[in-house]
């Protein structure tokens, strides 16, 4: 692997924010996860639950509920009162509406999909229709007192359940009036709270209303009579999501401890059609709220402030036991946030409103392997960027992905039409070089850029689609690399052999020759042999590829909790060789040494690594952010009294 | 001993022994020898009382089960057949005036509780370690048995035939479960006989009866941490859902459902015992579900829900059953320190049974309160218990330490470790100490005085640190004509401290109280023993090896003993003739005689002994030595080297204290071996806690008579004539009540009073024909004559001495008799002998004493 200095660099203050809303949609196995900034990620749970899409949020347009509508069209409502629905394909907002209620607080489409419902602050429940370009108001449901904070359908679309401040009121949805006011008991373990918040309803399609509320309390109603059926009290503190099963025998909740408890439906005895709702298991995930639960066929997934995103699979509904049935915890974006500087050695952190520059410190001293080195010089704090500069030319104004060649002469702008631009970079001003057009018939926007180190290649990358490849010399498409099933997840040009190196969600790495405009050998070698199971176990994508600029069969990558070095020159482990081998002590004898040395040399010692990168042959900086950070930076959570202490 | 007499051919049966009587257990198992553990059931009377639906519960105590009354927390009866343990009981499912038990011996027995009266004995063969009916089992009941292989246990079924013999032979056991754990709590069947669930390990195995299948869960048991304490440690089913809860070593409690299907099974966890869960029950309709532990709160898990559970806390220690009546009514909870507690459905406690607490290592030893005469010993941790021997219940419970207990592995508590009653009863003093580490020891003695306005003791003195080390000895001076109590402690500081009543009074109040009147030492020894000679004026303090007399008057040394063999471990001076005498037992061994009169070493002898006790009443002195076959009990005069009696091999353990309980009337046992029983009786405490006694009675004829006769006399009119039938039945019953009951039906020519009442409150459908009772009948109204002649007398007293020796070998005693004949002292046997003929004499003497002439003052 080679000895190198390491930069340990630990002053990135990232903290994602939390997890307001989450969306599965069954249709396509997609998950959209709306955060409170505003920001909205789209998760491919088919690709190895990799986060392939991401709208940019911003400090106005919080988003309070996230529903899929019409199969793949994705909505938001937020507590500035509007609308929006983004476009999944261009990547940006298609547009937003104002529902003219105050604060949205909760949103529903209808089991047909051809209505949208809302929730506002006024009390008021707003019907939309979903147009095929846009959605159109139709009109008002019964003006309630206060504001209505959840909203189900019944799923033959006649009736809705709104849940208000202290009660649920029922609509009809022909007549759009109330017929039925369900009064929730304020009491809680005896104690008389203020108020009664419903957090959450649903509604089932034998017409029992399920609500999840501020006492803690699950409760069934019975929305022909508007009675009460039974209680569960799940928590001493909020009950703040729920969300059911497309079967409707089972439903999670998730608590405001951090508890996400599971209710199965369960006959009586075996020999019985009677069936009752049991509290089943609980989950303890999350150190703090719950703010969302989402129920997929086979997963429980959970969301709240301590920024996780949790998919906890069932393990009753799991064909296989394979890797898919493990629970997976989702904290880090899978893209890069950090750029890096070589030979100025500044570090640039993308935050969701701002950016920071870093210079990296130095030091003088040396010392054996493992040594800790005393920095002679700090890091410091260059730059802290929040203004935008508002002089752009308007094609520049939507980017997705931006990246300037290794010479600083040009500057590579992939566009959210799905068009790239090349722009010259003069001393002080910019000229538009050339645009490349996005395919023919496809808007989707471009994700993925790497250029060639000799400024001649361009790699750009959909979520779907194959990787382009442009030659920038001469201004037009040179190949495309087949499509593969999986998105790409890192894109990156060996210096000197033009070898594109691409990394897909499932873990699959592919070596293209652009010049050949084929794979390389070594490629399709490990194709044909595969990777190691362990490789291809790893939950994190790969989210960025660098290389040796003195050693070409090195490729450097890494993801969150791993760091690896791909000798290409060394035979490729197989399902029987130890894949994680520890650095070999230094005594033990070559043979030993080569006989186990295989092409991945992994470490491991930096996690959650969210950054690293090679800064001449002998310097790594590796940027980590430990998660215990981020915890010391949220609220506190709940106290809850742990026994023995 | 056994002197020839009529008819007598074996040695050892005919023998007038002292049977070793197993002093009542209590109300549940006493020894942790016992591998099983019994369960309670409760039972239901509903057709004989409405209004009262749960009236009796039955508890498994040793070889017998016992039959409480729950609303006067009597027992009704105490049912005895079984040969060895207990380990379960069921309600006939289809009939609920009927019990099944099963033991060890091999046997399944129905009985009628309400009578006592044992209906049939069906005999298993194997060793039967738990029972279990279900009414959808026809005649069938299911049983754990032991494979060949150790440790593999079977659930099976047995086929109880219908014949109309009292014996039947079980049909060949059908194998259901394999490879369950033996204990009863973890088989439970369920609501509608459909499936027995059983545990084991980590794994809950369900036999679903229908399908013949099994299903098996099992819980990650891994290395983890997290799971290492996942072990079942109970079962039970819901009364009428298809759901299983177990308990778990981690005190966790899950709710299985949907166990019907391997994969879609589904669990619930309930957590909130920290310790593990002991035994589990749900309430008759389900709706809630009851745990309890060693945090001793029963919990009740309302709709099997987390958030709402209710708390019956302080229940005094370790829940170890828990028990619903069928009705619902009425919960009962068993504890680890001898002791039932029922509980009404809404959590109140109503009663507790308590025995004899064994749940703390006794240190204070076995004492007499001399007014209640009750046996006092250490009870639940930092308490006194006061229990009476009489009616084998829980008198009351002293509080010494007076602080709140907290359960926990690795707390070192405070231990009350010398208790002494003073002046009749008058005063009490105690020490408690703990010791965290050494150096760092905390004493204090406290003085309770007792208050006759509120019939018990109050504090009156409290001393802390009275010595510099640990307090080795307590005495109180208790001679009659002493002016004021003294007491003198012992410690190892080297000291030993008089302490003496004096005026407390100041301006506010007139107050005795405490202090300390002399400081003695000897060559700064650590003092082992202290000990008042009978009539107070002498006191003998053991330093070390040496043994010290001091003068009481002034506290001046008179005189010292020095024998060189050892750290002398017991101390006590003989009594009324024997008071010059000085008796001190060392550690190497040797049992030292000196006479005080002139200082010399009157006799020794080597003996290893643990336990010497003198009899109050006598002169007699009990000593237990340790021998390689058990213990052995040696009763001597300190005037005479000569045991007056010998007994080896008493119990196989070891016998850590023991102690002479004057008896109210004294008794009258005909041999001279036995005549140190006569004025009081001998209690002693082993290592693994059982008391045991001398007796010549068994324990159920000691017990019952009362509560028997309340039973039978209920309904009689209190005529002339009942005094003098009553009068007779009471004295013969002393005779017959030794046989059980069954065995008057069985055999009707036992001519015996008492099978009037038998036939008079046996069930009709239980009783042989009209025809077979008659003559029985008929002869039973005869009144036996009262003027037998002296000649016929002591064969009748050996026949009933033989019935009661036959019962206690029944409890495994045989080798301790035939030993005892080997051991018989030939001296005695001639003096016996030659103190025949006045024997004889002083038998008819006595016999008339025994006469009972109250009738003729009757109305």
């Amino acid at each position: 692997m080679g000895e190198f200095k390491v930069h340990r660099v630990r002053f990135f203050n990232y903290v994602p924010s939390g997890i307001r809303c989450v969306a599965y949609n069954n249709q396509s196995n997609r998950l959209a996860v709306s955060r409170t900034d505003g920001t909205v990620e789209i998760y491919n749970l088919s690709a190895n639950y990799f986060q392939e899409k991401f709208f940019p949020g911003h400090e106005s347009r919080a988003t309070e509920a996230l529903c899929w509508a019409k199969g793949q069209r994705l909505f938001s409502a937020g507590l500035n009162g509007e609308i929006i629905e983004y476009d999944l394909q261009a990547l940006n907002i298609k547009y937003s509406m104002d529902a003219f209620g105050g604060p949205i607080w909760s949103m529903a489409a209808s089991p047909s999909d051809s209505q949208l419902l809302v929730g506002c602050e006024d009390g008021s429940v707003k019907l939309f229709q979903i147009n095929p370009d846009k959605i159109q108001f139709e009109r008002n449901f019964d003006l309630q007192k206060s504001r209505i904070l959840s909203l189900s359908w019944n799923p033959s679309g006649t009736h809705i359940a709104a849940g208000s401040i202290d009660y649920i009121s029922v609509f009809d949805v022909k007549s759009g009036s109330a017929i039925h006011k369900m009064l929730v008991d304020r009491q809680y373990m005896g104690v008389s709270k203020r108020k009664c918040i419903i957090w959450g309803v649903a509604f089932l399609s034998d017409g029992t209303v399920i609500s999840v509320d501020s006492a803690g309390k699950v409760q069934f109603w019975d929305s022909a009579t508007g009675t009460l059926v039974k209680t569960h009290l799940v928590a001493n503190a909020d009950v703040q999501s729920i969300a059911v099963s497309d079967q409707e025998d089972s439903f999670v909740v998730g608590t405001a401890e951090g508890t996400v408890f599971h209710f199965q439906l369960v006959s009586v005895t075996s020999n019985s059609s009677e069936k009752q709702w049991v509290r089943t298991k609980p989950f303890q995930h999350h150190t703090h709220d719950v703010r969302t639960v989402a129920h997929s066929p086979t997963a429980l997934i959970s969301g709240g402030t301590d920024t996780h995103l949790v998919i906890r699979p069932l393990m009753e509904k799991v064909e296989v036991k394979n890797y898919d049935a493990a629970l997976r915890k989702i904290t880090f974006p899978h893209r890069r946030l950090i750029s890096c500087s070589k030979k100025r050695q500044l570090l640039l952190f993308q935050f969701s409103h701002h950016l920071d520059l870093w210079r990296l410190g130095s030091t003088v001293a040396t010392g054996k392997h493992g040594d800790t080195l005393p920095l002679s010089k700090d890091a410091d704090h260059l730059l802290h960027l929040k203004t935008k500069v508002s002089k752009m030319p308007a094609f520049l104004r939507s980017a997705v992905q931006i990246l300037f060649s290794e010479d600083s002469t040009k500057l590579f702008v992939a566009s959210n039409q799905g068009s790239l631009h090349i722009i010259r970079l003069l001393e002080g001003s910019f000229k538009h070089l050339h645009t490349f057009q996005a395919q023919s018939g496809t808007v989707e926007s471009m994700c993925l850029l790497a250029v060639s180190p000799d400024g001649n290649w361009l790699a750009a990358s959909g979520t779907s689609a194959g990787v382009h490849v442009y030659n920038v010399k001469r201004l037009k498409l040179h190949c495309t690399v087949p499509a593969y099933n999986f998105p790409v997840t890192a894109l990156a040009i060996a210096p000197k052999t033009n070898n594109l190196v691409i990394a897909h969600s499932d873990q699959q790495i592919f070596e293209y020759s652009i010049p050949d405009k084929q794979y390389t050998e070594w490629s399709r070698t490990i194709q044909k042999q595969g990777f190691h199971y362990l490789w291809l176990q790893r939950d994190t994508p790969i989210t960025h590829i660098s290389f040796h600029p003195k050693r070409p069969m090195h490729i450097l990558l890494h993801d969150a909790y791993m760091f690896c070095i791909i000798d290409k020159s060394l035979p490729l482990p197989n399902d029987k060789t130890l894949l994680y081998n520890p650095l070999p002590p230094t005594n033990e004898s070559d043979v030993i040494r080569r006989r186990t040395a295989h092409a991945f040399k992994i470490s491991k010692r930096y996690k959650p690594l969210l950054f690293m990168d090679l800064l001449d042959e002998r310097t790594l900086v590796a940027v980590e952010r430990p998660l215990d950070d981020i915890i010391a930076q949220l609220p506190p959570p709940i106290k809850k009294k742990k026994f023995g202490t | 001993m056994a002197g020839p007499r009529k008819g007598t051919t074996g040695s050892g049966r005919k023998w007038l022994g002292p049977e070793r009587e197993r002093l009542h257990q209590g109300t549940h198992s006493c020894s942790p020898a016992w591998p099983v553990i019994p369960s309670l059931r409760d039972g239901c009377v509903p057709r004989l009382c409405r209004y009262r639906p749960c009236k009796y519960l039955f508890c498994v105590s040793g070889d017998f089960v016992k039959v409480y009354s729950t609303a006067t927390e009597e027992c009704v009866h105490v049912l005895q057949g079984h040969r060895n343990l207990v380990t379960g009981i069921q309600l006939n499912p289809h009939n609920h005036l009927q019990l099944y038990s099963c033991s060890f011996d091999g046997t399944i027995k129905l009985w009628d509780y309400l009578d006592g009266i044992l209906i049939k004995t069906f005999t298993v063969g194997q060793k039967l370690h738990a029972l279990y009916t279900h009414a959808l089992a026809e005649d069938s009941v299911f049983v754990t048995i032991k494979k060949e292989k150790p440790d593999v246990f079977q659930l099976v079924s047995v086929r109880l035939p219908r014949s109309p013999r009292q014996d039947a032979e079980a049909e060949e056991p059908c194998l259901v479960l394999d490879y369950i754990s033996p204990s009863p709590k973890c088989v439970a069947f369920g609501s509608q006989g459909e499936y027995v669930a059983a545990v084991r390990d980590f794994y809950l195995s369900v036999y679903f009866f229908k399908k013949k299948a099994t299903s098996r869960f099992t819980l990650s048991s891994s290395g983890n941490r997290k799971h290492a304490k996942n072990n079942f440690t109970c079962v039970v089913c819901h009364p009428k859902e298809d759901c299983i809860a177990t308990g778990h070593k981690d005190g966790k409690i899950r709710l299985w459902r949907g166990f019907d299907d391997e994969k879609k099974y589904t669990y619930t966890c309930l957590h909130w015992h920290h310790d593990l869960v002991m035994d589990l029950a749900f309430s008759a309709t389900g709706g809630s579900l009851l745990s309890g532990g060693r945090e001793s709160v029963l919990v009740e898990w309302r709709d099997a829900a987390e958030k709402t559970k209710e708390f019956l806390p302080r229940l005094g220690a370790t829940i170890e059953h828990i028990s619903v009546s069928p009705a619902g009514d009425l919960l009962c909870t068993s504890h680890s320190d001898n002791k039932i507690t029922i509980i009404h459905r809404n959590l109140e406690a109503s009663a507790v049974i308590q025995g004899l607490v064994r749940d703390s290592s006794i240190l204070t030893g076995l004492m007499i309160d001399p007014r209640t005469k009750a046996l006092v010993l250490n009870g639940k941790p930092g308490h006194l218990q006061f229990y009476s021997l009489q009616s084998d219940k829980q008198l009351y419970n002293l509080d010494i330490v007076q602080q709140e207990y907290i359960n926990d592995y690795g707390l070192v508590q405070i231990e009350l470790t010398k208790a002494a009653f003073g002046c009749f009863g008058a005063w009490l003093a105690t020490v408690e100490q703990r010791q965290e580490k050494e150096g760092e020891l905390e004493l204090q003695m406290k003085l309770w005085t007792y208050n006759k306005k509120t019939q018990g003791f109050v504090l009156n003195t409290k001393v802390s640190m009275p010595h510099e080390d640990r307090i080795t000895a307590l005495c109180f001076c208790n001679a009659e004509k002493s002016e004021s109590p003294t007491l003198v402690t012992a410690s190892r500081d080297g000291r030993f401290k008089v302490w003496v009543l004096a005026d407390d009074s100041d301006i506010y109040r007139e107050a005795v109280g405490w202090t300390c009147d002399f400081v003695g030492s000897y060559h700064k020894y650590q003092a082992t023993n202290c000990c008042f000679s009978e009539d107070g004026s002498l006191l003998a303090v053991s330093f070390e090896e040496t043994v010290t007399i001091w003068e009481s008057e002034t506290w001046e040394l008179r005189c010292t003993f020095c024998q060189r063999a050892g750290h002398v471990r017991h101390l006590c001076f003989g009594r009324l003739t024997c008071s010059k005498y000085l008796l001190g037992a060392t550690e190497n061994g040797t049992l030292c005689c000196w006479n005080l009169l002139s200082c010399a070493l009157e006799w020794s002898t080597k003996l290893n002994i643990t336990v010497m006790e003198p009899d109050p009443r006598s002169e007699n002195v009990a000593a237990v030595s340790r021998s390689s076959g058990g213990s052995d009990l040696f009763v001597f005069k300190p005037s005479e080297p000569r045991p007056l009696y010998v007994q080896r091999n008493i119990c196989s353990e070891e016998v850590r204290w023991g102690v002479f309980v004057p008896r109210d009337v004294p008794d009258a046992f005909t041999s001279e071996a036995l005549q140190w029983l006569n004025r009081s009786q001998f209690y002693f405490l082993t290592a693994s806690q059982s008391l045991l006694t001398f007796s010549s009675k068994s324990p159920e004829e000691k017990l019952t008579p009362t509560s028997k006769q309340l039973l039978a006399e209920e309904s009689l009119p209190t005529t002339p004539f009942y005094f003098i039938l009553g009068r007779h039945r009471q004295q013969r019953g002393e005779q017959a009540d030794g046989a059980s009951e069954n065995e008057l039906v069985q055999l009707p020519l036992t001519e015996n009073v008492p099978a009037i009442s038998e036939l008079l409150h046996t069930p009709a459908h239980v009783l042989p024909s009209a025809a077979f009772l008659c003559s029985m009948f008929v002869n039973s109204l005869l009144l036996a004559t009262e003027a037998r002649s002296a000649e016929e007398m002591p064969d009748d007293v050996d026949m009933e001495e033989e019935k009661a020796s036959d019962s206690s070998e029944e409890e495994g005693d045989v080798p301790e008799k035939v030993q005892h004949a080997d051991h018989t002292d030939v001296g005695e046997d001639l003096r016996q002998q030659l103190s025949q003929l006045s024997k004889c004499e002083e038998k008819e003497l006595r016999k008339l004493r025994r006469v009972d002439y109250s009738w003729v003052t009757a109305p």
